[in-house]
């Protein structure tokens, strides 16, 4: 399975994505935020955490608007897998991959600690090693990862059954709990914990290892 | 040509920035104050000349990058 990791400008989790997609049997190539085109036959994009931009304007908003940005959408067009953790999810929403918004934490608190999550939907190459309803442990570490979204949008993702993971105890005002969420078509994943600071049995953790073990499975299921 | 964006909540999105700010005029005796909104001001200066083609340029910039208008509102003023 071969995965693309975007670097922006504040990213700094991109190494620690890498880590765990490799350990998972991923091939990885790091994939800069200027590059106009994404490496050939590429199954997952990933974009990571950090602060790209500084969260300049709003966080996520100008690394949304790089140039790799627009191959990652129409590769996400094309049906391709990406994942974006933390700022990446931030990254995805101002790009137009996910909807809704993520906003300052409730408590307005920086939030650094492992989250309880219940895992929603099995049904997504990411969360497929997952049972429904099944708690897992990864940490969160965020200042603006409240999920917001109108009525008809929470409808919508919950009808669909679109909700990947969901805290057990809120830290940051997210509607329904929202810890992630799935695009339509089930191959674009954002989230705001860290399942790649959970892969690793010396750091802490390792519920998050099946999800990348789930994705690496789903790619060899197509012959990727 | 200088111009400047206001950008703001939407009525209804929660603001716990704005209620942090409130409590805090509060603290420092600041009577009857009710609800506080924080929003942010963006000035830029343009090379337009014509304040209608401007207007319709930073409209186009609100919605690209400089709002969110799932969240947020903007105003455009030229000055």
């Amino acid at each position: 399975m071969r995965a693309g990791v975007v670097v922006f400008p504040g990213s700094n989790c991109d190494r620690d994505i890498a880590v765990a997609l490799g350990a998972a049997g991923a091939d990885v190539t790091m994939v800069w935020h200027k590059d106009a085109d994404l490496p050939a036959g590429l199954d997952l994009v990933a974009i990571p955490g950090g602060f790209s931009f500084g969260d300049y304007l709003r966080c996520g908003a100008i690394a949304a608007r790089a140039p790799v940005m627009r191959a990652v959408v129409a590769f996400a067009e094309g049906g391709g897998h990406v994942l974006g953790v933390c700022n990446g999810f931030q990254v995805l929403i101002e790009a137009g991959l996910l909807p809704g918004a993520l906003m300052r934490n409730a408590g307005l608190k920086f939030v650094c600690a492992p989250a309880a999550l219940g895992v929603g939907t099995p049904d997504s190459a990411f969360t497929r090693a997952y049972l429904r309803s099944e708690t897992v442990s990864f940490p969160v570490a965020h200042h603006d990862g409240a999920f917001i979204a109108d009525d008809d949008t929470l409808a919508m993702l919950e009808g669909e059954d679109r909700v990947a993971f969901r805290y057990r105890a809120n830290p940051n005002g997210s509607m329904n709990d929202i810890a992630g969420v799935l695009s339509a078509n089930r191959r674009v994943l954002g989230l705001m914990p860290h399942p790649e600071r959970a892969a690793d049995p010396a750091l802490g953790g390792t519920d998050g290892a099946r999800l990348f073990a789930g994705l690496i499975d789903a790619a060899a299921l197509q012959g990727a | 040509m200088k111009a400047r964006v206001h950008v703001t909540l939407k009525r209804g999105v929660l603001d716990p920035q704005g209620e942090a700010v409130r409590h805090a005029l509060g603290s420092l005796g600041f009577a009857g104050v009710g609800e506080v909104r924080v929003g942010k001001v963006i000035e830029l200066d343009l090379d337009a000349a014509d304040p209608e083609a401007a207007r319709a340029e930073l409209d186009a910039m609100c919605r690209a990058l400089l709002a969110n208008t799932v969240i947020e509102n903007y105003e455009v003023e030229i000055a």
